[in-house]
């Protein structure tokens, strides 16, 4: 095929040779249209990558607060000691060179009327199309006596970053005996699986350094994500080490005291050497701001674009949205930039949109080189977003050693593939 | 004997509001739902919790089949003076479960 470039097809196209349509309005407002993009993460990063490949054209702005970005996918081997926080730490460097214009600066309100986004700086950014991707907030007033300042003393390490090191160097100062409590909040939460691969990681940290020690898991809800892979893996690898509390057993976290080290429950007061607190969760301020989360804490989407249900030409990823059955999970949000671009692709073509299935892989670690998953597919169903199929999605229970070495190949696979899609 | 679980402080200031919590582990099966092979499932569930302090009434709850599987009451009580918190669970088949704790009021 002979490669034009847009100069010689537009060239072309106005010498006659090609069809009148391509002339007309789309054409023109691909090279013009503006693409804002708050927030920096998984989605964030994903969609200004996936519009820069496939129209090297568009003008796309990514607003991101921070400059270097910490991975929660993979935070949990830092907190366990498999690995480094800089190996999950990425710079905006290769998104800047691949011609996104990078903004580090906060998305402080948006105007969906005029279509303007106003940074704290004072810099107005005006779009045709907003992708908002903000991630979390905490709700810290869903735990009495928790707050910012408290999780500097109980850290929650689920904005993996400085919060990931301070948990890591508790689990390194504690004595050999201590008691680490894990507190997790009901669901929705960003990362399902998340505060059990952690308990398990920890347990691996323990069992080889601090043997005498003891993880309480203090759970608001009743059953939890792989719940058997994990449970055999506690049985199997670290027999006695790890207990798990449901809420109907007293385990929902009501208050923490950070003078006293006390973490309560319903029913139970617990003085533990280490205590990880994750707080309730809802979607990042700017979105909450905007009135995209109609008052429900997390934003209703058009299941097949990703556009909000409030706003028209502003579109929402990741855990802020209400995605029917797909996980908050950073490959759900990096899956979602990828239909949520096709669609706005399209929207400027003047093109037809057929929504594609959705995928979600998650991997969990429960030591070095043991690990497991679940393989979803969606498809959107009406107003939201369905399993394909709901058999077989796990790494199964009682699978030999070599099943578990080789999800742990596949997992690293994983997380060089994304990472390197998104900021290499 | 179902399992429950009760909070009551050890001691508090005469006046005090202090909180109580209870829970006891039951179905609470509805009567409405089907099991697998597609029979109902009977109606199980608790009738009444009542608490009460020093032998007088203080909470008292009918409960419904609405209501989800471990209930969990948690309520504000005047401490006036010394005496137990007596926790009474009532089942539909009339089996009695209960559960107290003394609250010392300085």
């Amino acid at each position: 095929m002979i490669k034009l470039s847009r100069r010689d097809f537009v060239a072309a196209a106005a010498a006659g040779l090609a069809a009148p349509m391509l002339m007309s309005g789309p054409a023109r407002a691909a090279t013009a249209a503006k693409v804002v993009v708050i927030g920096g993460g998984f989605g964030g990063a994903s969609i200004a990558r996936y519009l820069r490949r496939n129209s090297p054209d568009l003008s796309v702005t990514l607003v991101e607060r921070d400059k270097q970005f910490t991975t929660c996918p993979f935070s949990n081997g830092v907190i366990g000691g498999l690995w480094s926080i800089a190996d999950v730490t990425f710079t905006y460097d290769s998104i800047a060179a691949a011609g996104v214009t990078v903004v580090h600066d906060t998305a402080t309100t948006i105007d969906a009327d005029k279509k303007l986004v106003t940074l704290g700086g004072g810099t107005v950014l005006q779009y045709d199309y907003l992708v908002v991707s903000p991630g979390i907030q905490f709700v810290w007033d869903s735990i009495e006596g928790y707050s910012a300042e408290a999780a500097e003393i109980m850290p929650h390490a689920w904005q993996a970053g400085p919060q990931t090191t301070l948990l890591r160097n508790q689990l390194e100062a504690m004595d050999d005996g201590g008691l680490v409590v894990i507190g997790v909040p009901a669901v929705p939460f960003r990362c399902p699986p998340g505060p059990y691969e952690r308990a398990t990681l920890i347990a691996n940290y323990l069992t080889q350094s601090k043997p005498k020690s003891k993880i309480m898991i203090l759970d608001a809800n009743e059953s939890f994500a792989k719940q058997p892979l994990f449970e055999e893996a506690w049985e199997n690898l670290y027999p006695g080490m790890v207990e798990w509390i449901p809420g109907s057993q007293s385990g929902i976290v009501m208050s923490v005291d950070t003078a006293s080290m006390t973490v309560s429950t319903s029913f139970d007061d617990y003085q533990p050497a280490v205590a990880n607190i994750i707080p309730a969760q809802r979607a990042g301020k700017i979105a909450i701001d905007a009135g995209l989360d109609a008052g429900q804490g997390f934003c209703s989407i058009n299941p097949a674009t990703f556009e909000s249900t409030v706003h028209k030409g502003v579109y929402v990823l990741g855990d802020a949205t209400i995605a029917g059955a797909m996980p908050k999970s950073g490959f759900s949000a990096n899956n979602q930039a990828k239909a949520c671009g096709a669609a706005i692709l399209a929207d400027i073509a003047g093109t037809e949109f057929s929504p594609a299935k959705l995928i979600n892989v998650c991997y969990s670690f429960a030591k070095a080189d043991y690990a497991f998953e679940v393989v979803d597919v969606f498809e959107v169903a009406g107003d939201t977003i369905n399993l394909v199929f709901d058999d077989n999605r796990f790494t199964p229970v009682g699978a030999p050693d070599e099943v578990h070495q080789t999800e742990a190949k596949y997992a690293h696979s994983w997380y060089e593939n994304i990472t390197a899609e998104m900021f290499g | 004997m179902p399992n429950t679980r009760i909070r009551v402080p050890k001691t508090a200031k005469a006046g005090d509001a202090v909180e109580i919590r209870a829970i006891i582990q039951h179905p609470m099966e509805n009567g409405f739902r089907l099991d697998s092979q597609g029979t109902a499932i009977p109606v199980e569930i608790i009738t009444d919790f009542t608490c009460t302090y020093d032998g007088g009434e203080v909470f008292s709850v009918k409960l419904e089949p609405g209501l989800s599987a471990n209930p969990y009451f948690s309520f504000y009580l005047k401490a006036t003076k010394s005496g137990p918190v007596d926790f009474r669970w009532v089942d539909q088949d009339g089996t009695i479960t209960t559960a107290t704790e003394q609250l010392d009021v300085t």
